[in-house]
């Protein structure tokens, strides 16, 4: 981008692509370069540039001629290859032979109508199943702020992608934090969305009952507009209120164990809501610590029961860690998955109790920052921790509920490395969240300096 | 009847041996810890009045 090289955000390159003061062609050799540039982020499974350029020129041409999609015309997006996108292999990662797709997942379909250009499939822990992002057969993503560690998993490409510049926007899945943790790993924007409310159709499954289909992007105002057009909605930037909001902070079992990097950062963005007039009290959401063992005897089921053809005939090609998980999965035995199911009823409804008087939870994404490489256990609180669990232990629980979520970065003084806080909304009010996040960003950025 | 949950594992590890899988039996013995766990949880808050089942 020759004119506005600092340009890093839809909102912003989107009008000037409306106005015809930036080319599609430009921005999506932009993107090309930043990814040809940093290989060793490996952030990408498959680059499709010579199918974006060619639309790019394309819908440079509509411009030309007075046809303008909206904010979306032109935007280099990336999808994480989980997710079918005609004409691409969709290898989820993994050495287990991928399929094959003719046509787009329809979320693809729809960014594709909004004007969104496809620069190429990204990067995710085997099949979803992971959240370190380093158990694929393409090798490990590494995180751009240090390229020693984890960029957070199972998105980890796409959130790698967009700190490293590599596009403005991306799809990714949640399964059990999925897009929020590599947000908060990455230092981006990641959005959960209420359960059900983006189809998953066109998606290879982890777990048919938790996943979502979230957007990515650099900020609450981006990762706005795509949801908007993925729910179909005209988008809009979210709008910004003068109300003071309400916000509760789950202390108990989410904040007991931070590292502290983390917890200067809740600390530091709790005090930058006061500063600002918003109320933020401390809340316990009931049953919160049962979380894992709800979680574990669904999702795992729910897997190796997708799986289970492809075990048989294809083990060896699997990652090791996500062939036993797999495997494991086989022996949760039906009662227990259906005490899991009932347990999960009542989550929903202590989540929604916690939230009853307040406008959104307030919690950090991920205990830690983003974990070495290699890493089987992290440091959680002055004792050792294993890293899956460690990493999935702030999110899951709004998979079972099906809560939206958003995360976001937040800065911190301990060291360098991105932390990401999370809001947690009403069920079916994912708009709502977006709206509090774009307010909650603004106050953050005042304490980022 | 419920499953018990020690007798479960002992199957479970067996059928992991015999399948040529036996790296799963540390993850085995960490599921059972969790299913126990489950059970209880659910046990403390479910409403069945009279139920005498073995848990």
């Amino acid at each position: 981008m020759n004119a506005e090289p600092d340009l890093r955000r839809i909102a912003e390159v989107g009008p000037l692509i409306r106005d015809g003061r930036l080319s599609p062609v430009e921005l999506v050799r932009h993107c090309l370069a930043q990814i040809d540039s940093r290989p060793e982020i490996n952030a990408f499974i498959t680059r499709t540039g010579d199918r974006a350029l060619e639309e790019a020129r394309a819908l440079d041409a509509e411009i030309r001629a007075g046809r303008y999609r909206g904010p979306l015309h032109g935007i280099p997006i990336a999808v994480k290859d989980l997710i079918d996108v005609a004409g691409t292999p969709t290898t989820s990662g993994s050495a287990v032979p991928a399929r094959h797709p003719t046509t787009d997942a329809p979320s693809v379909v729809t960014l594709r109508a909004a004007g969104a250009i496809i620069v190429g499939k990204t990067n995710l822990h085997e099949f979803a199943f992971g959240t370190t992002s380093e158990e694929s057969a393409f090798g490990p993503v590494r995180n751009p702020y240090d390229v020693s560690r984890s960029a957070g998993g199972s998105s980890g490409g796409s959130a790698a992608a967009l700190a490293a510049g590599m596009c403005f926007g991306a799809l990714g899945t949640d399964t059990g934090g999925s897009i929020r943790i590599p947000s908060a790993a990455c230092g981006t924007v990641g959005l959960k969305p209420t359960l059900d409310e983006i189809s998953c159709e066109g998606v290879v499954p982890l777990s048919t009952t938790c996943d979502h289909l979230g957007p990515m992007a650099r900020s609450v105002a981006d990762v706005a507009l795509l949801y908007q057009v993925l729910k179909g909605a005209a988008p809009a930037p979210p709008q910004r209120s003068n109300e003071k909001l309400r916000f509760g902070v789950p202390r108990p079992y989410f904040c007991d164990r931070l590292d502290s990097g983390t917890r200067d950062a809740l600390d530091r963005a709790t005090a930058a809501l006061r500063a600002a007039g918003h109320s933020v009290e401390d809340v316990e959401i009931a049953h919160a610590a049962r979380t894992p063992d709800v979680y574990l005897h669904i999702v795992l089921p729910e897997a190796s029961q997708y799986h289970a053809p492809a075990l048989e005939r294809f083990a060896a090609n699997y990652c090791p860690g996500v062939r036993v998980r797999l495997e494991m999965g086989r022996y949760v035995l039906a009662e227990d998955y259906v005490r899991a199911m009932r347990l999960r009823t009542m989550l929903t409804a202590a989540v929604d109790r916690a939230l009853a008087n307040l406008d959104a939870l307030f919690l950090p994404a991920l205990p830690i920052a983003a974990p070495p490489l290699g890493a089987s256990t992290v440091d959680l609180g002055g004792s050792p921790e294993p890293v899956r669990a460690a990493m999935l232990r702030l999110t899951q629980l709004f998979n079972l509920t099906g809560h939206p979520s958003i995360a976001l970065p937040c800065s911190q003084t301990i060291d360098p490395l991105p932390r990401g806080i999370q809001l947690v909304g009403q069920r079916l009010a994912t708009e709502r969240l977006l709206e509090i996040g774009a307010t909650v960003e603004v106050e953050l950025t005042e304490i980022t300096g | 009847m419920t499953t018990r949950v020690d007798a479960w594992l002992a199957a479970a590890i067996d059928d992991a041996e015999r399948r040529g899988l036996p790296e799963l039996k540390p993850l085995l013995e960490a599921l059972a810890r969790s299913t126990a766990a489950l059970r209880a949880a659910d046990e403390a808050t479910s409403s069945a009045p009279g139920d005498t089942h073995e848990r």
